[in-house]
């Protein structure tokens, strides 16, 4: 270097550096407000208005709250599907987290073999859902699954309505616990072991120092998985869409947004109607966790 | 989820790799629990067990003797599902998409956990929640405004073959990218801040610029958080399914994953087929689980305030 410039302080930036400095903020940031945040202000926007996506947009007219009432009042599948992601939500929380949360505990114990065990438990968690669903044929399927040739039954397991949304509950929480797991465990190791120690000087059972230290103690893990838990919930697609594209008993807010999108009937305002409702319900959750990291990050 | 289909999270603590003794002598009551947690890894690990198994036998012998039998292995499944699932296709596809969008998704969050772990400005805070919430937000939301802007671009040709950005691989992976730097930088911009100061300052003392700050000292440093993301980044985007199957509309350029929507209609009457295509379809992230596990649970665990 031909010219060594004066030092002015660690935060001193040249002309050249700032340019840079502004790129490299830019360029990501505008990616991310291009491709999330636009499309969720528009979302918003257009659930609010008739547009029919075949005409130019500025052809479309403001309709108030017509597509919500809409949605709520005259689409069928509408209430199915509120229903079955709450059933979701419902079975990952009471179920699968618990489950996950239990396993981690057991785990974190280090007893012989809890390594393999560990491995075994959370490999579900690197296969996709959609591959999951494909997989769980092999278990589900009328005619070569397994559970029909064990038990002799005739049942279609994806099929059926009665039992098509259990069962893919019962794949998608062997994912989930495994995720589950994983998380705490790494929350219980992040658990100081002095205050387990004192717990046990005092003479707390090892089920009062979980309940009353150690649990306590995770405060911001417990939120985490209360946020994943939700967001998967609501979000839950591929597995469905994999089964039968959410219809026969799996409608799912996601796939209703999907089907009236991509499908033959394209209905914008309609569809971003209840886009809109899934952003409101999934924001409050994202403001959690926002919470949540921002107080670490302290 | 869906890789985007997975709620990518920063946990606090320590990565569960990392062992650690427990103080206070050995703990009771240890049979019970080994045997408790023995039988659920193996009713966790039995559906993949069972699609390796089913994998490997002939159809026409399983269907006459049941799964419950011995004999009529053969290799001829894989045979069959990789030529008719065109899997040296779809398998390429996911190369097509996963290989730019880690690079990009890291490259990216790079540069801005850099800035914001460098520089304290007073935004910074705002900026990673802007990014980090992005990560959260249900796709199928957001979908209408991105399918209709990605079918309004036109592109020149050389770029995408279908003339705008809807069916285009550049489209998908912008996408994936926009959804994948929140966790990232998030994630190493906790990692760079432990840097210590005075290497900036040595290095600013010797009159280096920004960009060599940031590609001769810090990204070398990063080494060990990058190669956790990578590991996880390959997987989620490998696994994306829900982007991959609305932007790509013609079959011929769908990624393995989004493929299996397919398959399950071609495969139906064959379940050693399924399997077989299953064992094909999760080898990617097999590998993964089983060569680079320290490396993946490090990088879901990663970014902790005490890590």
């Amino acid at each position: 270097m031909a010219r060594r410039p004066k030092y002015k302080g660690i935060d001193h930036l040249s002309p050249v550096d700032r340019v840079v400095v502004g790129l490299m903020i830019a360029i990501p940031t505008l990616l991310v407000l291009w491709l999330v945040w636009l499309p969720a202000i528009a979302s918003v926007l257009l659930s609010f208005t008739n547009w029919d996506g075949i005409g130019p947009i500025s052809g479309a007219k403001v309709i108030g709250l017509k597509n919500y009432s809409d949605v709520v009042n005259i689409y069928p599948p509408f209430w199915p599907a509120v229903q079955h992601n709450l059933i979701w939500l419902a079975a990952l929380f009471l179920v699968a987290t618990p489950f996950g949360l239990f396993l981690a505990v057991l785990l974190d114990r280090e007893l012989r073999g809890s390594r393999v065990f560990q491995t075994a438990i959370y490999l579900p968690v690197v296969l996709s859902l959609a591959l999951i669903g494909f997989i769980w044929q092999l278990i589900y399927s009328r005619d070569q699954g397994l559970i029909n040739q064990v038990t002799g039954s005739t049942i279609d397991w994806y099929g059926d309505q009665r039992y098509n949304l259990w069962a893919a509950l019962l794949a998608a929480s062997w994912r989930h616990v495994g995720y589950i797991m994983l998380l705490y465990l790494a929350g219980l190791k992040g658990v100081d072991p002095s205050l387990r120690e004192a717990a046990r000087v005092d003479g707390a059972s090892e089920r009062t120092t979980f309940f009353r230290v150690v649990f306590p103690v995770m405060a911001p893990i417990n939120m985490i998985v209360i946020v994943v838990t939700v967001i998967e919930a609501l979000r839950a697609f591929d597995l469905v869409w994999v089964i039968n594209k959410g219809r026969n008993g799996l409608e799912l807010i996601s796939t209703l947004v999907t089907s009236n999108i991509v499908g033959e009937a394209s209905r914008i305002g309609f569809g971003s109607a209840m886009a809109t409702i899934m952003l409101i319900v999934s924001s409050v959750f994202v403001a959690l966790y926002l919470r949540v990291m921002m107080k670490e990050q302290r | 989820m869906t890789a985007a289909s997975e709620a990518p999270v920063v946990a606090v603590g320590r990565s569960p790799v990392a062992t650690s003794s427990r103080p206070g002598g050995p703990v009771r009551g240890g049979r019970p629990t080994q045997v408790f947690l023995a039988v659920v890894a193996v009713i966790w690990i039995f559906p993949v067990a069972y699609a390796l198994l089913g994998s490997f036998r002939d159809y026409d012998y399983t269907s006459k003797h049941g799964y419950f039998s011995l004999g009529g292995f053969t290799l001829q499944n894989y045979k069959d599902a990789w030529q008719q699932a065109n899997f040296s296709h779809t398998m390429l596809n996911s190369a097509y998409i996963t290989v730019p969008a880690v690079l990009l998704t890291l490259f990216l969050s790079c540069c801005i956990a850099f800035v914001v772990a460098r520089f304290s400005f007073r935004f910074n805070l705002a900026l990673l929640g802007l990014f980090t919430a992005a990560n959260l937000l249900p796709a199928q939301a957001l979908l209408i405004p991105v399918y209709r802007m990605f079918r309004a671009i036109q592109v020149p040709f050389w770029f995408s073959d279908s003339g705008t950005l809807l069916n285009s691989y550049w489209g998908l992976i912008a996408v994936n990218v926009a959804f994948q730097t929140g966790f990232c930088a998030f994630v190493l911009s906790n990692y760079m801040k432990a840097l210590p100061r005075e290497l900036y300052e040595s290095a600013v003392v010797d009159g280096a610029g920004v960009l060599r700050q940031f590609f001769q000292l810090t990204l070398p440093l990063c080494r060990p958080p990058l190669a956790a993301l990578a590991t996880l980044e390959v997987t989620w985007i490998y696994n994306e399914f829900f982007w991959a199957t609305v932007l790509l509309q013609s079959g011929d350029k769908y990624p393995v994953t989004s493929s299996i929507n397919n398959l399950r209609g071609q495969f139906f009457t064959d379940n050693n087929l399924v399997a077989a295509g299953s064992v094909v379809i999760a080898l990617p992230t097999l590998v993964v689980f089983f060569v680079l596990q320290k490396q993946f649970v490090a990088g879901l665990t990663l970014g902790a305030t005490k890590g």
